[in-house]
């Protein structure tokens, strides 16, 4: 079946087969695969994207149910080549080891941002107590969120950050 | 020994050498943000689902829904008619190939593909290959399996019954489940401080199965080169260097043609350290189909099969003299190690360093006996960061000196001050053959009983109590050891548990280090990078960390048992300080004086008493590179190469106290605060080695409170997804506090004593003393992990049980 969407603010069209997941029609048919899987059973969080504006779990949604929707990924955090607060955040406050949780956990700190743009800890660690990390013990992934929160246009443009 | 503080350059001395770096920017050790941290916040981090290569074709594997079964027959016709696969592979295929059976880590085989009976649930029976992952899936559906069931043995109590099934029946002269028995200390000495000791405490205490569950699973992508014999093989692996050889023994390809390249890992805790089936599959299929083969395992799969940890069950015994002097400890192990002998440990120690269980006291005497055996569950034994079974030692001993506190009616943080190591006694030799290097304990626990403010939260106690709600104080002081190892008494299937390391200073003056260690989340690219500007003044954005391909670096163990910093951090330190040698001749050379007659500041030479005559590393780079006439024996490059084989294990320690509510009428426990005091040596990175410890305590709380891979009678795993296999989020974990003193190794080139394990290994026991603590009133003296609200409830009961 053809689906069409909107990623990261480009629209793609694509046939795939109805049982495909977003995550795997993320990864694979469109290769942008810093969403990650883990889990299967919406346990852990690492394949959240935006759909919307709001936090999903991509591997319990299909591409097909997605049609028609705007999904942001990691990849498209950035804009205009200034990286996201959040990104930010997490470099400063050592909000990530071995970042394969990271992506998802950046995504929900977005959203949660976007409509409380002043968390407390508590507001922080119920917005992203659907994720698992576990590497950060997530007192820093708390700590991130915060710095974002207040430094929310203090972002290093994504080119005075060494790639 | 001990200070508080690390020290940093005073603002003249950083202005009259650039080479001290900025206060926010400092060159070597000190708080820097990671190098690798760039990539894996804009998601390009390159884990091995990411690999991508032309014509990959996609594994899956067919797994035992039986924990001991008879294999009857296998029938895959059906799934070889799918249009979408390429192979379907089963045991009786690689038998043709001498592969159906690989060894293990611990002297054992296992089965790669069954072929004469399956031994527990989610064993690897069959390996479809496929266009795609969904089709491989597909096809698993239409391999058609007869089984003959067997009967299970889960329990390891009931493991040596006469009359128990005997699983491992193809090992010839096997005749029941019996694995080894090892033992450490003194028998009869210990014994005899027993028969003396004024009060003798006993108590059953378990450590039950529990998982590392990394982020990611474990996977590879194997790509076979027909033409030239040349294996490729991409993967999920803790030690990429030992696998390779591993490899070239097995499947008896020449190591020189395979190359094994271990990427982004998504976290490890040594779930990634063993070779698992999957991967021996993945190589098969790329073998037999002619194209690159991806195998990834589902959720279940990893929590199923993959090395799980723990699953010991401890008969533990604490001598003491009436006014609280703890003589001796003895224990008796019952080691579960599942269907095959798999653990991943150092070949004279199938216990692991489970003797270090003689904690951080000054004892008369220790000993301990240890019995593995099989029973029908998932192998492995030795991961999630458990310091090669350091972790139930000091789980054992924090657990039992609790035990005794309650029985003397001490407190426990006196208790233990009262029995510390003192630091004069440092190099201290216990009573199971161990050396601890350096420690300083008193001050660690004192600053952990300040940090918490123990005496106000003590009388809080006393006033919930007395109104009936439930608030218990967990203390916990433990000593790792880490960092293996000495080469004439530690091997990994005969393989020295030596890291080599390569630095190269580039005529520029920048700078290239390759190790042999594999970063799963600890920031290599950035520590390494520190140890080498520490040592020579260059900047750390100028030295970049080359890791994870055989072919690019020397050879070395891997990253496991804490021992990246020990072991190949030392190799780090002592390779930039040969090129620091060698640096200082070709100085010389240049300011035309002899190498006696310089002086050393980071990152230059200069004349002794003439300051201004000066060269900096990278000038002395470029020299070396170029037409300065060399000194005689002095080669022209500024390269050096180091193996390192540590003298003595390192010894981190630790004073953990956790507080925490349990809910009377629930059963629920919440941990309110945890303040953990470390001492691993020198830091080089405050960060990361903050970091580090947080993800430990995060894990303690888990096993304490949570995770737990359990089975029911026929041997299903209880615990096969992330719906049962509980791991904490945000909400189950507080907002950690930390404080740190530092007691540096004296036998460590940097004086670091490695991190990575600490916090895992220390703070299960802080958190369970704390819900028996809470749990006092009710007459408890102990209840195993996983306190879970209805095992809480339970132990309040009087029904306290171990978990099965």
């Amino acid at each position: 079946m053809q689906v069409t969407m909107t990623v990261n603010g480009t629209e793609v069209t694509r046939d795939v087969e109805p049982r495909l997941l977003l995550v795997h029609f993320l990864r694979e048919t469109l290769g942008l695969t810093g969403t990650h899987w883990g889990c299967d059973t919406s346990n852990c969080g690492t394949c959240v994207v935006l759909v919307d504006g709001e936090p999903v779990k991509s591997c319990t949604a299909l591409a097909a149910m997605t049609a028609g929707h705007e999904v942001r990924t990691v990849e498209g955090m950035a804009q205009n080549g200034t990286l996201d607060p959040v990104q930010q955040g997490f470099m400063e406050e050592h909000g990530l080891q071995c970042g394969f949780c990271t992506p998802g956990m950046m995504l929900t700190a977005r959203a949660l941002l976007d409509r409380n743009p002043d968390p407390d800890e508590t507001e922080i660690r119920e917005a992203i107590s659907g994720q698992i990390c576990r590497c950060t013990g997530y007192a820093t992934i708390v700590r991130s969120i915060r710095w974002a929160a207040a430094h929310p246009a203090a972002a290093a443009t994504d080119q005075e950050v060494p790639a | 020994m001990t200070t508080v503080q690390e020290r940093s350059p005073m603002p003249q001395e950083r202005e009259s050498n650039p080479a001290l770096g900025s206060p926010e920017r400092p060159i070597g050790f000190g708080r820097i943000q990671r190098k690798e941290d760039p990539r894996f916040i804009r998601g390009k981090g390159h884990y091995i689902d990411d690999i991508v290569l032309p014509g990959m074709l996609h594994g899956a594997i067919l797994r035992s829904p039986m924990a001991h079964a008879r294999i009857v027959s296998i029938d895959t016709t059906e799934a070889l008619a799918h249009p979408k696969v390429h192979a379907v592979i089963t045991g009786k295929d690689l038998e043709g190939l001498n592969l159906a059976w690989a060894p293990t880590l611990s002297a054992d085989v296992q089965a790669v593909l069954a072929t004469d009976k399956v031994r527990f649930q989610g064993q690897e029976v069959a390996f479809v290959v496929a266009d795609d992952r969904y089709a491989a899936r597909d096809a698993l559906e239409l391999i058609d399996v007869e089984y003959e069931e067997l009967p299970v043995v889960i329990d390891a109590r009931r493991a040596l019954d006469p009359g128990a099934p005997v699983i491992r029946d193809d090992k010839e002269g096997q005749t029941d489940n019996h694995i080894f028995d090892w033992e450490a200390g003194d028998k009869a000495e210990t014994d005899a401080v027993f028969a003396r000791a004024d009060v003798v405490v006993s108590q059953e205490v378990v450590y039950p199965r529990v998982h590392p569950a990394p982020m990611e699973t474990c996977g590879a992508v194997a790509d076979y080169d027909p033409i030239d014999g040349k294996l490729t093989l991409y993967e999920t692996t803790q030690a990429p260097h030992a696998h390779r050889t591993l490899y070239a023994m097995v499947a008896g390809i020449p190591e020189q043609k395979i190359r094994v390249i271990a990427g982004d890992i998504g976290g490890g805790f040594g779930n990634k350290v063993g070779i698992y089936p999957g991967y021996i599959c993945a190589v098969v299929g790329s073998i037999v189909t002619g194209k690159p083969v991806k195998w990834v395992e589902d959720r279940s799969e990893n929590l199923m099969s993959t090395s799980f940890a723990r699953d010991y069950i401890m008969q533990g015994e604490i001598a003491a003299t009436k006014d609280g002097t703890i003589l001796a400890v003895r224990t008796h192990v019952l080691a579960d190690h599942g269907a095959f002998n798999a653990t991943a440990q150092p070949t004279k120690f199938p216990a692991g360093f489970f003797s270090i269980f003689t904690g951080s006291y000054d004892l008369q005497a220790a000993h301990c006996s240890v019995t593995g055996v099989y029973t029908n569950k998932a192998p492995g034994g030795v991961a999630y960061a458990c310091s090669f079974r350091v972790t139930e030692a000091v789980y054992l001993v924090e657990r039992m000196v609790d035990v005794l506190a309650q029985k003397l009616g001490m407190d426990p943080a006196e208790l233990r001050l009262k029995n510390f190591i003192k630091p004069e006694q440092f190099p201290y030799k216990n009573k199971t053959g161990w050396e601890y290097d350096s420690g300083d304990y008193e001050p660690a626990l004192r600053m952990c009983m300040e940090q918490i403010g123990y005496d106000e939260l003590r009388r809080e106690q006393a006033e919930k109590r007395a109104r009936g709600e439930l608030m218990g104080i967990g203390v916990s002081f433990f000593t790792e050891t880490v960092g293996a190892g000495p080469r004439k008494h530690m091997d990994i299937v005969g393989l020295g548990m030596n890291d080599g390391a390569e630095v190269r200073v580039h005529p520029t003056g920048k700078a290239v280090v390759r190790i042999s260690v594999q970063t799963q989340g600890q920031g290599h690219e950035t520590t390494f990078a520190q140890i080498v500007g520490e040592e020579l003044g260059i900047p750390t954005e100028d030295i970049e960390v080359v890791h994870g391909d055989t072919d690019q670096t020397p050879f070395g163990l891997g990253t496991y048992g804490s021992r990246s910093t020990p072991v190949s951090g030392a190799a780090v330190a002592l390779a930039a300080r040969k090129v620091r040698d060698k640096a200082k001749a070709i100085a010389a050379a240049m300011l035309e004086t002899r190498p006696e007659d310089l002086d050393w500041e980071k990152g230059r030479f200069f004349v002794t008493g003439d300051p201004s005559a000066a060269k900096t590393i990278q000038e002395v780079a470029l020299g070396a590179h170029g037409t300065v006439a060399l000194p005689e024996g002095i080669d022209g490059n500024l390269d050096a190469e180091v193996t390192y084989d540590p003298p003595n294990l390192t010894f981190p320690f630790g004073a953990y106290i956790c507080v925490v509510d349990v809910d009377a009428g629930t059963g629920k426990v919440k941990v309110r605060r945890f303040v953990a005091v470390d001492d691993c040596g020198t830091r080089i990175n405050p960060m990361i080695v903050e970091g580090q410890i947080h993800g430990g305590l995060a894990d303690g709380v888990g096993m304490a409170l949570m995770e737990f891979i359990g089975f029911d009678e026929q041997g299903n795993c209880l615990g096969g997804s992330f719906m049962d296999y509980l791991i904490p989020t945000a909400m189950e974990v507080p907002d950690w506090e930390t404080g740190y003193t530092v007691t540096p190794s004296p036998h460590h080139p940097i004086g670091a004593k490695g991190i990575g394990e600490s916090a895992t290994v220390g703070s299960p026991p802080a958190v369970v003393n704390a819900v028996v603590d809470a749990l006092a009133p009710f007459g408890v003296t102990h209840m195993d992990m996983p306190c879970t609200p209805a095992r809480v409830w339970e132990a309040m009961q009087g029904r306290a049980t171990p978990p099965i």
